[in-house]
């Protein structure tokens, strides 16, 4: 089960990221996504505090989205990770490739070039 | 030749015809002889009794007859058993309306005062008349026992028995008028007769027109009756002594019987016509009930079955218009089925439904909590219908549509409609319910099938044997979770000491996941023949996977080459589960923390830059555990996961033991760590020990 919830906040959309990132909730993840590109947000921030468990496939929905993040020059990033999900992300490799905060303040910080 | 006789009811039918017109012919033939012989004073000799005694067989045989025929027609309506009785009536009346013409015709002549032609015409009268007379007694028992008891069957048994033995009380000489036996037995049968005629169950199952197809015919049956009765009633006077006439028990029961149970159904059919049309109706609506609950059976599709739903609605409670709105999955806008009415009309009268006061909320006597299942009866006033009634349909406990039921009378709703409705909606509800379970357990039978052919697939894949020397044993596990993963493992051998090795896992499951691994296998079957350096190996198959995996999809990879001459390992890591290595000398176990990428995550030229080739020698009883993170995040109850340091405390406590060996103690720890949690992934794990 997946819960996401998306607000405007400040300078950069904010999406609250809860819950399981299976298989089966991925697709919910990668829709949300998807439409804060397609309304082109140049600020995305992902909080994935409550985000207990990401599978291949969550980590698939943020993986396509790394070579749009580049060529559209957004600021896509993501904060609160546990340290299960953070070590997902880093055997895969996918930490170099995105940018992952440990807190929301370094993140708006990072964003407004403290 | 002979021709074997099979002894058929149709053969007794026959026979016993047969004996009956021999008979009668015998019967003719001695009254016409016994006639001459009186004539000319010469007594034949033959006893009264005699002549009585075959006339009566002639009865019994046409009783036979007749009880054999009906035997055969089992599955004769009402109407066509009446209107047999009412052939069998004008064939015999239309016989004694031509003898009596043909003796008009003649009065006079000589030939009108000829005794013989007399006796033989009466002879045919009386024999035709008592097949009337038997025929009719036979369908009227048929009537009577239709819906029969036990106790019915008993009593009626015993009223045949007592007709066909009166047949020869004949024999015994006594007469109406002046035997008190003869009265007795006669006011006996007549109360038994009244008594059984009060069966007339199968009334009820005539419809309106076939009711008055029976009024007419019973009618005509009567009238036969009574000219029957003046036809053979001879006053005593003129009757000639030897000559038999209405004073047999036998047809004065036959006539009495006849005639009652003529006339009560007579009247019960009349009493019963205004009622009729609601026992139709019944019928009418037990058969609705029925379609719709066989719909199913017919493969109807919901369209249908709401079809049939408002159709029923509307014959049961004499609606005037309706119509069935659903919200259907995958549909946007909503659904109707509307019979005489236009959809300009649905909204006018929906608009005014929401403003009428005058409503009455019933509540569904099934859910009682959830307000969306009332059924509600409103009153309209401006429009052409006066009467609504509004019945939710819901599906698997939620409402899907209403079915709104109009009459142009105020109050044209009652309880009993209600109540009626009711039932047809949720037959309806069962109906849809079943389609659809039907339809998903198809979808899912079909999605199984699938999976099941990606396992298979995905498990061809896998090597069977695994290429080693005589430096390293190699031992491979991996088992399938319900859903299909893509675990993948192989070896490849370069040279006699040189082997390529791989271990990966394909992101997502089901078909697409068999299908990028069947990719991978490709890949690395056709690029390990290249010797490549292991970092070269990775930014080729990541080219090549670039092409050819979804957006979402990625593989993660670690890819080995062993030299056992040299004793020198070469990786590099795509992504995939750190490896974990035993070091014999140090006597620990570690794992390799080079930087990685996932193959297909970065789709260009900069992925080399994400990789890293590392070099390593090993030695005698060093381990090599390859595994996937099936078995690294495998977790239990508690959510906690196994584990890297679990598998390395384990390696280290179990390195003495060989690759199989090793592999059974992690993976029935790994179960006694899970618990009794089903596998949620592929568990796939490679040991290497050298030696």
């Amino acid at each position: 089960m997946i819960d996401i919830k998306k607000e405007q906040e400040n300078n950069y959309l904010l999406i609250h990221v809860e819950g399981e990132a299976d298989a089966s909730s991925a697709i919910n993840l990668d829709n949300i996504i998807r439409e804060a590109f397609d309304e082109s947000h140049q600020n995305i921030l992902i909080d994935c505090t409550n985000l207990n468990y990401i599978s291949s496939a969550g980590l698939g929905v943020f993986m396509s989205y790394i070579e749009e993040i580049s060529t559209n020059s957004v600021n896509f990033i993501l904060f609160g990770l546990s340290e299960k999900v953070m070590k997902v992300f880093g055997i895969l490799g996918l930490d170099q490739l995105l940018t992952i905060k440990k807190t929301k303040e370094e993140a708006t910080a990072l964003l407004n070039g403290v | 030749m002979s021709k074997s006789f099979k002894l058929t009811p149709k053969f007794y039918k026959r026979l016993s015809l047969i004996l009956a017109i021999i008979l009668w012919l015998i019967v003719s033939l001695l009254d016409v002889l016994q006639l001459l012989a009186f004539k000319s004073g010469v007594d034949l000799e033959i006893s009264n009794e005699a002549s009585l005694l075959l006339l009566n067989f002639f009865y019994v045989f046409v009783f036979i007859f007749y009880r054999l025929r009906i035997k055969e027609e089992e599955s004769g309506s009402f109407i066509d058993l009446l209107w047999r009785v009412f052939a069998t009536g004008l064939i015999a009346t239309v016989i004694s309306l031509v003898f009596k013409l043909f003796y008009s015709s003649i009065s006079g002549t000589a030939l009108a005062e000829n005794e013989f032609l007399k006796i033989v015409s009466d002879d045919i009268t009386k024999g035709i008349i008592a097949a009337f007379l038997i025929s009719t007694f036979i369908v009227w028992k048929k009537l009577i026992l239709y819906q029969k008891s036990k106790r019915l069957v008993i009593s009626w048994n015993a009223f045949e028995w007592f007709v066909i033995a009166s047949i020869f009380f004949n024999l015994t000489g006594y007469e109406i008028d002046s035997s008190l036996i003869f009265n007795i037995l006669y006011g006996a049968s007549a109360i038994m007769a009244i008594i059984l005629s009060g069966n007339l169950k199968w009334v009820a199952y005539l419809n309106f027109k076939q009711k008055w197809k029976a009024i007419l015919l019973i009618i005509l049956i009567t009238i036969y009756i009574f000219y029957f009765f003046a036809e053979l009633y001879v006053p005593p006077a003129e009757s000639v002594a030897f000559l038999n006439s209405i004073d047999s028990l036998f047809f004065i029961v036959l006539f009495t019987f006849i005639l009652f149970y003529s006339v009560f159904s007579l009247l019960v059919i009349l009493f019963n016509l205004p009622t009729s049309s609601v026992f139709e109706r019944k019928m009418e609506e037990a058969i609705n009930f029925q379609r719709l609950s066989q719909s199913i059976q017919s493969g109807e599709s919901e369209d249908q079955i709401f079809e049939i739903l408002l159709n029923s609605s509307m014959n049961a409670v004499y609606a005037d218009a309706g119509w069935i709105e659903v919200n259907r999955e995958g549909y946007d806008s909503t659904h109707y089925i509307n019979k005489n009415i236009g959809r300009d009309s649905i909204n006018q009268i929906k608009e005014e439904l929401f403003k009428s006061k005058n409503r009455t909320v019933i509540k569904n006597p099934l859910s009682s909590s959830d307000s969306n299942t009332d059924r509600i009866l409103v009153t309209l006033k401006k429009s052409n219908f006066k009467s609504v009634f509004v019945v939710p349909i819901s599906v698997q406990n939620s409402v899907v549509g209403f079915m709104y039921l109009l009459n142009e009378v105020a109050e044209g709703f009652n309880k009993e409609m209600i109540n009626i409705i009711n039932t047809f909606a949720s037959q309806a509800s069962i109906s849809v319910e079943n389609v659809k379970l039907m339809s998903e357990a198809i979808s899912n039978e079909r999605y199984k099938e699938e999976l099941d052919i990606a396992k298979r697939v995905q498990r061809a894949l896998l090597p069977e044997k695994l290429h080693s020397n005589d430096k390293f044993n190699i031992h491979a596990f991996t088992i399938a979770a319900a859903e299909v993963g893509g675990d993948y493992y192989d070896t490849f051998q370069l040279k006699d000491d040189k082997f390529a090795l791989v271990i990966g896992d394909v992101s997502g499951k089901g078909t697409s996941a068999a299908f990028h691994m069947s990719q991978m296998k490709g890949i690395f079957q056709s690029l390990a023949q290249l010797d490549l350096p292991a970092d070269e190996f990775l930014v080729r198959a990541n080219r090549a996977l670039s092409e050819c995996l979804e957006r979402t999809s990625f593989i993660t990879l670690t890819f080995f080459i062993l030299d056992t001459t040299s004793k020198t390992m070469e990786f590099a890591r795509a992504g995939h589960c750190p490896t974990l290595y035993f070091n014999k000398s140090k006597n620990e176990a570690e794992y390799f923390q080079n930087k990685g990428l996932g193959l297909g995550i970065l789709r260009n030229d900069s992925f080399k830059n994400f990789i890293q080739v590392n070099t390593l020698k090993f030695d005698k009883d060093d381990i090599l555990v390859l595994y996937t993170d099936g078995i690294s995040e495998a977790s239990n109850e508690a959510g906690d996961e196994f584990g890297f340091d679990r598998l390395k405390t384990l390696l280290e406590k179990n390195s003495h033991y060989d690759p199989v060996m090793i592999q059974k103690i992690f993976i029935s720890k790994l179960y006694e760590f899970c618990g009794s949690r089903d596998l949620d992934d592929d568990y796939t794990m490679v040991v290497i020990k050298f030696k």
